[in-house]
Protein backbone atom coordinates (compact mmCIF):
# COMPACT_ATOMS: atom_id res chain seq x y z
CA UNK A 1 0.00 0.00 0.00
CA UNK A 2 0.45 3.81 -0.38
CA UNK A 3 4.46 4.68 -2.06
CA UNK A 4 6.68 1.67 -1.95
CA UNK A 5 10.35 2.35 0.36
CA UNK A 6 12.43 1.99 -2.63
CA UNK A 7 16.54 1.48 -2.57
CA UNK A 8 18.61 4.95 -3.57
CA UNK A 9 22.32 4.72 -3.64
CA UNK A 10 24.88 7.56 -2.65
CA UNK A 11 26.31 8.51 -5.58
CA UNK A 12 28.11 12.01 -4.31
CA UNK A 13 28.00 14.32 -1.32
CA UNK A 14 28.75 17.92 -1.76
CA UNK A 15 29.57 20.05 1.03
CA UNK A 16 27.57 23.62 1.03
CA UNK A 17 28.38 25.00 4.64
CA UNK A 18 30.84 23.47 7.45
CA UNK A 19 27.41 21.42 8.53
CA UNK A 20 25.33 21.18 5.33
CA UNK A 21 25.70 18.83 2.48
CA UNK A 22 24.04 17.94 -0.79
CA UNK A 23 23.35 14.19 -0.84
CA UNK A 24 23.02 12.88 -4.62
CA UNK A 25 21.52 10.03 -4.81
CA UNK A 26 20.62 7.39 -7.77
CA UNK A 27 16.54 5.85 -7.35
CA UNK A 28 16.07 3.19 -9.72
CA UNK A 29 12.60 3.77 -11.46
CA UNK A 30 11.99 6.78 -9.37
CA UNK A 31 8.70 8.48 -10.49
CA UNK A 32 9.70 12.09 -10.94
CA UNK A 33 8.45 14.61 -8.95
CA UNK A 34 7.70 18.26 -8.36
CA UNK A 35 10.22 21.50 -6.90
CA UNK A 36 9.30 21.84 -3.15
CA UNK A 37 8.29 17.90 -2.29
CA UNK A 38 10.24 15.98 -0.17
CA UNK A 39 11.24 12.30 0.40
CA UNK A 40 11.60 10.32 3.50
CA UNK A 41 14.38 8.73 4.35
CA UNK A 42 15.07 5.45 6.41
CA UNK A 43 17.78 4.11 7.73
CA UNK A 44 18.25 0.30 9.26
CA UNK A 45 20.60 -0.46 12.06
CA UNK A 46 22.01 -4.15 12.65
CA UNK A 47 19.53 -5.00 15.38
CA UNK A 48 16.34 -3.97 13.11
CA UNK A 49 16.07 -0.24 14.84
CA UNK A 50 14.48 2.10 12.04
CA UNK A 51 14.64 5.83 12.13
CA UNK A 52 12.61 8.08 9.14
CA UNK A 53 13.06 11.61 8.85
CA UNK A 54 12.35 14.18 6.42
CA UNK A 55 14.26 15.58 3.67
CA UNK A 56 13.13 18.10 0.85
CA UNK A 57 14.66 17.60 -2.69
CA UNK A 58 17.04 20.24 -3.62
CA UNK A 59 16.67 19.71 -7.58
CA UNK A 60 14.15 19.09 -10.21
CA UNK A 61 13.29 15.76 -11.47
CA UNK A 62 16.42 14.24 -13.33
CA UNK A 63 15.73 10.81 -14.53
CA UNK A 64 16.66 8.96 -11.35
CA UNK A 65 18.89 11.29 -9.79
CA UNK A 66 17.75 12.85 -6.67
CA UNK A 67 19.59 15.66 -5.03
CA UNK A 68 19.06 16.29 -0.78
CA UNK A 69 19.75 19.39 1.44
CA UNK A 70 20.40 17.70 4.88
CA UNK A 71 21.45 19.97 8.02
CA UNK A 72 23.53 18.23 10.45
CA UNK A 73 21.93 18.90 13.84
CA UNK A 74 23.74 18.59 16.83
CA UNK A 75 22.71 15.42 19.03
CA UNK A 76 20.41 14.62 15.73
CA UNK A 77 20.14 10.79 15.40
CA UNK A 78 19.68 10.48 11.49
CA UNK A 79 21.29 14.08 10.25
CA UNK A 80 24.97 14.27 11.25
CA UNK A 81 24.42 10.20 9.97
CA UNK A 82 23.73 11.38 6.32
CA UNK A 83 26.11 14.68 6.67
CA UNK A 84 29.38 12.25 7.27
CA UNK A 85 28.71 8.86 7.96
CA UNK A 86 26.84 7.11 5.00
CA UNK A 87 29.88 5.98 2.31
CA UNK A 88 29.48 7.12 -0.97
CA UNK A 89 27.98 4.37 -2.88
CA UNK A 90 25.85 2.49 -0.13
CA UNK A 91 22.46 2.96 0.16
CA UNK A 92 19.50 3.82 1.93
CA UNK A 93 15.58 3.78 1.64
CA UNK A 94 13.68 6.45 0.51
CA UNK A 95 9.87 6.99 -0.23
CA UNK A 96 8.38 9.39 -2.33
CA UNK A 97 7.40 11.95 -3.61
CA UNK A 98 5.63 13.72 -1.20
CA UNK A 99 3.75 16.50 -0.49
CA UNK A 100 1.99 18.36 -3.01
CA UNK A 101 0.95 21.65 -1.18
CA UNK A 102 4.16 23.15 -1.27
CA UNK A 103 5.17 23.12 -4.94
CA UNK A 104 5.64 24.78 -7.49
CA UNK A 105 4.76 23.88 -11.02
CA UNK A 106 6.17 24.70 -14.15
CA UNK A 107 3.50 25.94 -15.51
CA UNK A 108 2.62 28.69 -13.24
CA UNK A 109 3.77 31.98 -15.36
CA UNK A 110 2.71 34.22 -12.26
CA UNK A 111 5.55 35.93 -10.33
CA UNK A 112 6.43 34.43 -6.95
CA UNK A 113 7.93 35.13 -4.26
CA UNK A 114 10.40 32.55 -1.94
CA UNK A 115 11.41 33.56 0.92
CA UNK A 116 13.96 31.22 2.77
CA UNK A 117 15.49 31.05 6.23
CA UNK A 118 18.83 29.13 6.64
CA UNK A 119 18.06 25.58 5.45
CA UNK A 120 14.67 26.31 4.05
CA UNK A 121 16.56 27.36 0.98
CA UNK A 122 16.57 23.56 -0.04
CA UNK A 123 12.66 23.23 -1.13
CA UNK A 124 12.99 26.77 -2.65
CA UNK A 125 16.09 26.17 -4.88
CA UNK A 126 14.39 22.88 -6.49
CA UNK A 127 11.76 25.66 -7.50
CA UNK A 128 14.67 28.19 -8.55
CA UNK A 129 16.32 25.71 -10.65
CA UNK A 130 12.71 23.92 -12.18
CA UNK A 131 11.83 28.07 -13.01
CA UNK A 132 15.50 27.99 -15.13
CA UNK A 133 14.36 25.06 -17.07
CA UNK A 134 10.57 26.30 -17.63
CA UNK A 135 9.91 27.63 -21.33
CA UNK A 136 7.50 30.35 -20.34
CA UNK A 137 8.22 32.28 -16.92
CA UNK A 138 7.11 34.50 -14.90
CA UNK A 139 9.81 36.66 -12.62
CA UNK A 140 10.57 34.91 -9.61
CA UNK A 141 12.09 36.53 -6.24
CA UNK A 142 13.98 34.72 -3.81
CA UNK A 143 14.51 36.58 -0.65
CA UNK A 144 16.88 34.33 1.59
CA UNK A 145 17.91 35.07 4.99
CA UNK A 146 21.34 33.46 6.63
CA UNK A 147 23.49 34.29 9.44
CA UNK A 148 26.70 34.95 7.36
CA UNK A 149 28.47 34.35 4.00
CA UNK A 150 30.02 31.00 5.25
CA UNK A 151 26.04 30.24 5.62
CA UNK A 152 24.90 30.43 2.42
CA UNK A 153 23.52 27.18 0.62
CA UNK A 154 23.75 26.87 -3.17
CA UNK A 155 25.39 29.72 -4.47
CA UNK A 156 26.13 28.70 -7.53
CA UNK A 157 22.41 28.13 -8.68
CA UNK A 158 21.28 31.68 -7.00
CA UNK A 159 23.50 33.84 -8.70
CA UNK A 160 23.95 33.96 -12.32
CA UNK A 161 22.71 36.94 -13.90
CA UNK A 162 19.10 34.79 -15.09
CA UNK A 163 17.41 38.32 -16.00
CA UNK A 164 14.06 36.63 -14.32
CA UNK A 165 15.16 35.86 -11.02
CA UNK A 166 15.79 38.36 -8.55
CA UNK A 167 18.03 37.00 -5.03
CA UNK A 168 18.38 39.31 -2.21
CA UNK A 169 20.71 37.61 0.65
CA UNK A 170 19.50 38.87 4.21
CA UNK A 171 22.21 38.39 6.61
CA UNK A 172 21.21 38.67 10.20
CA UNK A 173 24.02 38.53 12.21
CA UNK A 174 27.51 39.29 9.68
CA UNK A 175 27.25 40.29 6.02
CA UNK A 176 29.90 40.93 3.20
CA UNK A 177 31.82 44.19 3.04
CA UNK A 178 30.48 46.30 0.87
CA UNK A 179 27.17 45.99 1.92
CA UNK A 180 24.09 48.50 2.21
CA UNK A 181 21.86 46.49 4.16
CA UNK A 182 22.83 46.34 7.68
CA UNK A 183 22.92 43.03 9.16
CA UNK A 184 19.61 41.78 11.15
CA UNK A 185 16.77 39.97 11.17
CA UNK A 186 14.21 40.15 7.98
CA UNK A 187 11.83 43.09 7.92
CA UNK A 188 8.44 44.93 6.50
CA UNK A 189 10.71 46.52 4.23
CA UNK A 190 12.82 43.67 3.06
CA UNK A 191 9.57 42.19 2.65
CA UNK A 192 7.62 45.48 0.93
CA UNK A 193 10.31 45.46 -1.59
CA UNK A 194 9.67 42.32 -2.98
CA UNK A 195 6.05 42.04 -2.51
CA UNK A 196 5.62 45.16 -5.05
CA UNK A 197 6.34 43.42 -7.98
CA UNK A 198 3.33 40.86 -7.35
CA UNK A 199 -0.18 40.60 -8.11
CA UNK A 200 -2.38 40.02 -5.12
CA UNK A 201 -3.12 36.77 -6.14
CA UNK A 202 0.80 35.61 -6.62
CA UNK A 203 2.03 33.11 -4.70
CA UNK A 204 4.50 33.37 -1.33
CA UNK A 205 6.27 30.18 -0.22
CA UNK A 206 8.06 30.34 3.19
CA UNK A 207 10.17 27.76 4.22
CA UNK A 208 12.57 28.01 7.07
CA UNK A 209 12.49 27.62 11.02
CA UNK A 210 9.28 27.71 12.68
CA UNK A 211 10.19 31.15 14.55
CA UNK A 212 11.36 32.52 11.31
CA UNK A 213 8.06 30.99 9.06
CA UNK A 214 5.67 32.58 11.70
CA UNK A 215 7.14 35.88 11.49
CA UNK A 216 7.41 36.44 7.42
CA UNK A 217 3.78 34.86 7.65
CA UNK A 218 2.98 37.93 10.20
CA UNK A 219 4.47 40.15 8.49
CA UNK A 220 3.00 39.47 5.31
CA UNK A 221 -0.22 39.45 6.39
CA UNK A 222 0.28 42.75 8.47
CA UNK A 223 0.99 43.95 4.91
CA UNK A 224 -2.60 43.11 3.64
CA UNK A 225 -0.79 40.26 1.62
CA UNK A 226 -4.35 37.34 1.62
CA UNK A 227 -3.05 34.35 3.71
CA UNK A 228 -4.53 32.17 1.07
CA UNK A 229 -1.44 32.94 -1.25
CA UNK A 230 1.28 31.88 1.31
CA UNK A 231 2.41 28.67 1.66
CA UNK A 232 4.50 27.47 4.27
CA UNK A 233 6.84 24.40 5.21
CA UNK A 234 8.60 24.36 8.59
CA UNK A 235 11.87 22.82 9.16
CA UNK A 236 11.78 22.10 13.27
CA UNK B 1 13.82 18.30 7.74
CA UNK B 2 13.86 18.39 11.17
CA UNK B 3 16.30 15.81 13.18
CA UNK B 4 14.86 16.17 16.36
CA UNK B 5 11.47 16.55 18.53
CA UNK B 6 10.11 19.30 17.42
CA UNK B 7 7.56 21.27 15.75
CA UNK B 8 6.47 20.72 12.05
CA UNK B 9 3.58 21.16 9.74
CA UNK B 10 1.37 19.08 8.24
CA UNK B 11 3.77 18.31 4.72
CA UNK B 12 5.92 15.77 6.90
CA UNK B 13 2.49 13.71 7.48
CA UNK B 14 2.41 13.02 3.33
CA UNK B 15 4.79 10.06 3.58
CA UNK B 16 3.12 8.11 6.93
CA UNK B 17 -0.30 8.82 5.79
CA UNK B 18 0.39 7.56 2.33
CA UNK B 19 0.49 4.15 3.83
CA UNK B 20 -3.40 4.22 4.92
CA UNK B 21 -4.51 6.72 2.24
CA UNK B 22 -4.91 6.26 -1.22
CA UNK B 23 -4.58 10.15 -2.11
CA UNK B 24 -2.27 12.92 -1.21
CA UNK B 25 -3.43 14.16 2.23
CA UNK B 26 -1.30 17.65 2.30
CA UNK B 27 -3.71 18.95 0.36
CA UNK B 28 -6.71 17.83 2.11
CA UNK B 29 -8.97 20.91 3.84
CA UNK B 30 -9.60 21.07 7.41
CA UNK B 31 -11.54 22.99 9.12
CA UNK B 32 -11.36 23.59 13.22
CA UNK B 33 -14.07 22.33 15.08
CA UNK B 34 -13.11 24.73 17.99
CA UNK B 35 -12.05 28.06 16.71
CA UNK B 36 -13.34 27.44 12.95
CA UNK B 37 -9.85 27.98 11.08
CA UNK B 38 -9.60 26.48 7.94
CA UNK B 39 -6.69 25.68 5.74
CA UNK B 40 -5.09 22.50 4.14
CA UNK B 41 -3.57 19.52 6.37
CA UNK B 42 -0.12 20.76 5.11
CA UNK B 43 -0.33 24.01 7.35
CA UNK B 44 -1.09 22.24 10.64
CA UNK B 45 1.16 22.72 13.14
CA UNK B 46 2.54 18.72 14.02
CA UNK B 47 4.49 17.92 16.70
CA UNK B 48 6.71 14.85 16.93
CA UNK B 49 7.68 12.26 15.18
CA UNK B 50 8.13 10.29 18.51
CA UNK B 51 6.42 8.89 20.63
CA UNK B 52 4.14 10.18 17.92
CA UNK B 53 2.86 13.16 15.76
CA UNK B 54 0.08 15.18 16.85
CA UNK B 55 -1.02 17.79 14.21
CA UNK B 56 -3.01 20.79 16.07
CA UNK B 57 -4.70 23.71 14.46
CA UNK B 58 -2.12 26.49 13.79
CA UNK B 59 -5.21 28.91 15.20
CA UNK B 60 -5.90 27.54 19.07
CA UNK B 61 -3.67 24.42 19.07
CA UNK B 62 -7.11 22.17 19.26
CA UNK B 63 -6.29 18.51 18.07
CA UNK B 64 -6.62 17.24 14.53
CA UNK B 65 -4.94 13.91 14.27
CA UNK B 66 -2.64 11.94 15.94
CA UNK B 67 -0.48 9.29 14.56
CA UNK B 68 1.62 6.63 16.36
CA UNK B 69 3.34 3.97 14.47
CA UNK B 70 4.26 0.30 15.73
CA UNK B 71 6.18 -1.70 13.76
CA UNK B 72 3.87 -2.95 10.69
CA UNK B 73 0.62 -1.12 12.07
CA UNK B 74 -0.28 2.86 11.86
CA UNK B 75 -2.83 3.74 14.63
CA UNK B 76 -4.83 6.74 13.95
CA UNK B 77 -6.89 8.94 16.35
CA UNK B 78 -8.93 11.72 14.06
CA UNK B 79 -9.52 14.61 16.38
CA UNK B 80 -8.70 15.04 20.07
CA UNK B 81 -11.31 12.38 21.51
CA UNK B 82 -10.71 9.21 22.04
CA UNK B 83 -11.03 5.75 19.64
CA UNK B 84 -8.09 4.82 17.85
CA UNK B 85 -8.04 3.04 14.44
CA UNK B 86 -4.92 0.54 13.99
CA UNK B 87 -4.33 -0.44 10.47
CA UNK B 88 -2.12 -2.85 9.24
CA UNK B 89 0.86 -1.53 6.73
CA UNK B 90 2.87 -3.90 3.98
CA UNK B 91 6.33 -4.58 5.02
CA UNK C 1 23.33 -7.38 8.73
CA UNK C 2 21.51 -4.88 6.87
CA UNK C 3 22.64 -4.06 3.35
CA UNK C 4 21.49 -0.49 3.94
CA UNK C 5 22.62 2.10 5.48
CA UNK C 6 25.69 0.59 6.77
CA UNK C 7 27.18 1.88 10.10
CA UNK C 8 24.47 3.06 10.88
CA UNK C 9 23.52 2.12 14.66
CA UNK C 10 20.69 4.78 16.13
CA UNK C 11 22.57 5.29 19.27
CA UNK C 12 25.33 4.12 20.71
CA UNK C 13 23.71 0.89 22.26
CA UNK C 14 25.18 -0.63 25.45
CA UNK C 15 23.71 -3.64 27.29
CA UNK C 16 23.90 -3.57 31.25
CA UNK C 17 21.49 -4.55 34.02
CA UNK C 18 19.89 -1.25 34.31
CA UNK C 19 19.03 -0.75 31.11
CA UNK C 20 15.03 -2.67 30.12
CA UNK C 21 14.70 -4.05 26.86
CA UNK C 22 15.34 -2.06 23.57
CA UNK C 23 16.41 1.28 25.13
CA UNK C 24 19.98 2.80 25.20
CA UNK C 25 21.54 5.19 27.58
CA UNK C 26 21.76 8.80 26.83
CA UNK C 27 23.71 11.81 28.64
CA UNK C 28 21.53 13.92 27.20
CA UNK C 29 17.74 14.94 28.10
CA UNK C 30 15.82 14.87 25.13
CA UNK C 31 12.25 16.76 24.84
CA UNK C 32 9.49 14.98 23.60
CA UNK C 33 6.44 17.09 22.88
CA UNK C 34 2.72 16.80 21.48
CA UNK C 35 1.81 20.78 21.80
CA UNK C 36 2.47 23.83 22.63
CA UNK C 37 5.05 24.27 25.76
CA UNK C 38 2.48 25.74 28.46
CA UNK C 39 4.45 28.58 30.42
CA UNK C 40 2.47 28.18 34.00
CA UNK C 41 3.61 31.30 36.54
CA UNK C 42 3.94 29.59 40.06
CA UNK C 43 1.22 32.51 41.07
CA UNK C 44 -1.46 30.91 39.22
CA UNK C 45 -0.68 26.93 39.63
CA UNK C 46 -2.11 24.16 41.59
CA UNK C 47 -2.80 21.14 42.04
CA UNK C 48 -5.97 19.22 42.52
CA UNK C 49 -6.81 16.20 43.46
CA UNK C 50 -10.78 15.21 42.84
CA UNK C 51 -12.32 12.11 44.16
CA UNK C 52 -14.54 9.73 42.09
CA UNK C 53 -17.77 11.87 44.58
CA UNK C 54 -16.74 14.88 42.76
CA UNK C 55 -14.66 16.19 46.17
CA UNK C 56 -11.65 18.03 45.40
CA UNK C 57 -8.72 18.82 47.70
CA UNK C 58 -6.53 21.27 46.00
CA UNK C 59 -2.62 23.36 46.71
CA UNK C 60 -1.51 26.32 45.59
CA UNK C 61 2.63 26.41 44.61
CA UNK C 62 3.32 27.90 48.41
CA UNK C 63 1.01 25.14 50.00
CA UNK C 64 2.96 22.38 47.77
CA UNK C 65 6.23 23.80 48.94
CA UNK C 66 5.01 23.87 52.64
CA UNK C 67 4.47 19.95 52.74
CA UNK C 68 7.41 17.84 53.29
CA UNK C 69 10.24 17.81 50.49
CA UNK C 70 11.68 14.89 49.53
CA UNK C 71 14.95 14.39 47.17
CA UNK C 72 15.14 11.26 45.01
CA UNK C 73 17.71 10.08 42.45
CA UNK C 74 15.69 7.71 39.43
CA UNK C 75 16.84 5.96 36.46
CA UNK C 76 14.23 7.03 33.34
CA UNK C 77 13.13 5.29 30.53
CA UNK C 78 11.79 6.87 27.45
CA UNK C 79 9.40 4.56 25.29
CA UNK C 80 11.18 6.03 22.09
CA UNK C 81 13.96 3.85 23.50
CA UNK C 82 16.60 6.55 25.47
CA UNK C 83 17.21 5.92 29.13
CA UNK C 84 18.85 8.06 31.94
CA UNK C 85 20.73 7.17 34.86
CA UNK C 86 20.92 9.05 38.20
CA UNK C 87 18.60 11.55 37.09
CA UNK C 88 18.02 14.02 40.29
CA UNK C 89 14.95 15.59 41.70
CA UNK C 90 13.15 17.07 44.67
CA UNK C 91 9.57 17.17 45.50
CA UNK C 92 6.70 15.94 47.33
CA UNK C 93 5.36 12.16 47.31
CA UNK C 94 1.81 12.03 45.87
CA UNK C 95 1.32 10.40 49.55
CA UNK C 96 1.45 13.75 51.02
CA UNK C 97 -1.58 15.09 48.92
CA UNK C 98 -3.65 11.49 48.96
CA UNK C 99 -3.17 11.21 52.78
CA UNK C 100 -6.08 12.76 53.60
CA UNK C 101 -8.47 12.21 50.59
CA UNK C 102 -11.05 9.66 51.32
CA UNK C 103 -11.38 7.49 48.16
CA UNK C 104 -12.08 3.81 46.97
CA UNK C 105 -10.92 4.29 43.65
CA UNK C 106 -8.69 2.30 42.08
CA UNK C 107 -7.69 4.30 39.16
CA UNK C 108 -5.78 8.09 38.61
CA UNK C 109 -6.42 10.26 35.58
CA UNK C 110 -3.72 12.74 35.38
CA UNK C 111 -4.32 16.25 34.24
CA UNK C 112 -1.75 18.78 32.35
CA UNK C 113 -1.72 22.01 31.59
CA UNK C 114 -2.38 22.26 27.75
CA UNK C 115 -4.60 19.27 27.88
CA UNK C 116 -2.49 15.86 28.40
CA UNK C 117 -3.67 13.38 30.25
CA UNK C 118 -2.41 10.12 31.42
CA UNK C 119 -3.85 7.24 33.38
CA UNK C 120 -2.25 4.44 35.85
CA UNK C 121 -3.38 2.61 38.75
CA UNK C 122 -3.73 4.70 41.90
CA UNK C 123 -0.89 1.80 43.77
CA UNK C 124 1.67 3.20 41.37
CA UNK C 125 1.19 6.60 43.00
CA UNK C 126 1.54 5.68 46.52
CA UNK C 127 4.24 4.29 48.89
CA UNK C 128 6.90 6.57 47.76
CA UNK C 129 6.30 5.47 43.40
CA UNK C 130 5.61 8.95 42.66
CA UNK C 131 6.40 12.37 43.14
CA UNK C 132 5.24 16.02 42.02
CA UNK C 133 8.88 17.49 41.50
CA UNK C 134 10.13 20.74 41.12
CA UNK C 135 13.36 20.61 40.62
CA UNK C 136 16.02 18.81 38.27
CA UNK C 137 19.30 18.84 38.70
CA UNK C 138 19.43 21.45 41.49
CA UNK C 139 17.89 23.79 39.17
CA UNK C 140 13.98 24.85 38.81
CA UNK C 141 12.53 22.34 36.68
CA UNK C 142 12.50 24.23 33.20
CA UNK C 143 9.26 24.86 31.15
CA UNK C 144 10.44 22.19 28.39
CA UNK C 145 10.62 19.57 31.13
CA UNK C 146 7.69 20.25 32.12
CA UNK C 147 8.37 22.90 34.86
CA UNK C 148 6.84 24.03 37.12
CA UNK C 149 6.32 21.15 38.35
CA UNK C 150 5.75 17.57 36.84
CA UNK C 151 4.39 14.37 38.22
CA UNK C 152 7.74 11.69 38.30
CA UNK C 153 7.09 7.65 38.25
CA UNK C 154 10.37 6.33 37.63
CA UNK C 155 9.00 2.75 37.21
CA UNK C 156 6.73 3.07 34.13
CA UNK C 157 7.77 4.72 31.01
CA UNK C 158 8.60 8.45 30.91
CA UNK C 159 5.02 9.44 29.19
CA UNK C 160 3.29 8.49 32.58
CA UNK C 161 5.48 11.31 34.37
CA UNK C 162 2.97 13.93 33.12
CA UNK C 163 4.73 17.60 32.38
CA UNK C 164 2.52 20.57 33.49
CA UNK C 165 1.03 18.93 35.73
CA UNK C 166 -2.39 20.16 37.31
CA UNK C 167 -4.08 17.58 38.80
CA UNK C 168 -5.40 13.74 39.11
CA UNK C 169 -8.87 12.89 38.88
CA UNK C 170 -9.45 9.23 40.75
CA UNK C 171 -11.78 6.73 39.26
CA UNK C 172 -13.39 3.29 39.63
CA UNK C 173 -12.75 2.34 35.81
CA UNK C 174 -9.18 2.95 33.95
CA UNK C 175 -9.43 5.92 31.42
CA UNK C 176 -6.98 5.68 28.86
CA UNK C 177 -5.11 9.23 28.41
CA UNK C 178 -3.36 11.00 26.03
CA UNK C 179 -1.44 8.64 24.15
CA UNK C 180 -2.71 5.25 25.80
CA UNK C 181 -5.52 5.83 23.62
CA UNK C 182 -3.46 6.68 20.77
CA UNK C 183 -1.77 3.08 20.39
CA UNK C 184 0.18 3.26 23.62
CA UNK C 185 0.20 0.10 26.34
CA UNK C 186 -2.34 1.09 28.94
CA UNK C 187 0.79 0.41 32.01
CA UNK C 188 3.90 1.14 30.39
CA UNK C 189 6.24 -0.74 32.32
CA UNK C 190 9.65 -0.47 30.73
CA UNK C 191 10.88 -4.09 32.24
CA UNK C 192 8.38 -6.15 30.47
CA UNK C 193 8.59 -3.59 27.12
CA UNK C 194 4.77 -2.45 27.46
CA UNK C 195 5.50 -0.16 24.55
CA UNK C 196 1.91 -0.49 22.49
CA UNK C 197 -1.14 -1.40 23.22
CA UNK C 198 -0.76 -5.46 22.20
CA UNK C 199 2.51 -5.55 24.07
Amino acid sequence: MGIAWRRARLLERRSQTATARTLVLTAPDWPGHLPGQHVDVRLTADDGYQAVRSYSLAAPADGDRIELGVQAVDGGEVSPYLTDGLPVGAEVEVRGPLGNWFVWRAEQTEPALLVAGGSGVVPLTAMVRAHRAARSRGPLHLLYSVRSPEDVWYRDHLADGDPLLDVRIMYTRQAPPGSVRPPGRITTADLDEATARLKPASPVYVCGPTGFVEAVDNLLIDRGRDPVTIRTERFG
Amino acid sequence: MADATTQLDGNCLAGPLSEILSVEPTTAWWRCPECARSGPLAELHVYGPEPGLTARCPGCAHIALRLVREGEHIWLTMGGGTGAFRFATSP
Amino acid sequence: MTSFSPGFQGRGRRLTDRLPPGQYPTESFPVLSAGPTPRVPTETWSFTVTTELGATHSWTWDEMMALPQQETTHDIHCVTRWSKFDTQWRGVPLDAFLEDVETAADYAVVSSYGGYTTNLPLEDLLDGKAWIVHTYDGYPLSPEHGGPARLLVPHLYFWKSAKWVRGLTLTHEDEPGFWESAGYHNYGDPWREQRNWGD
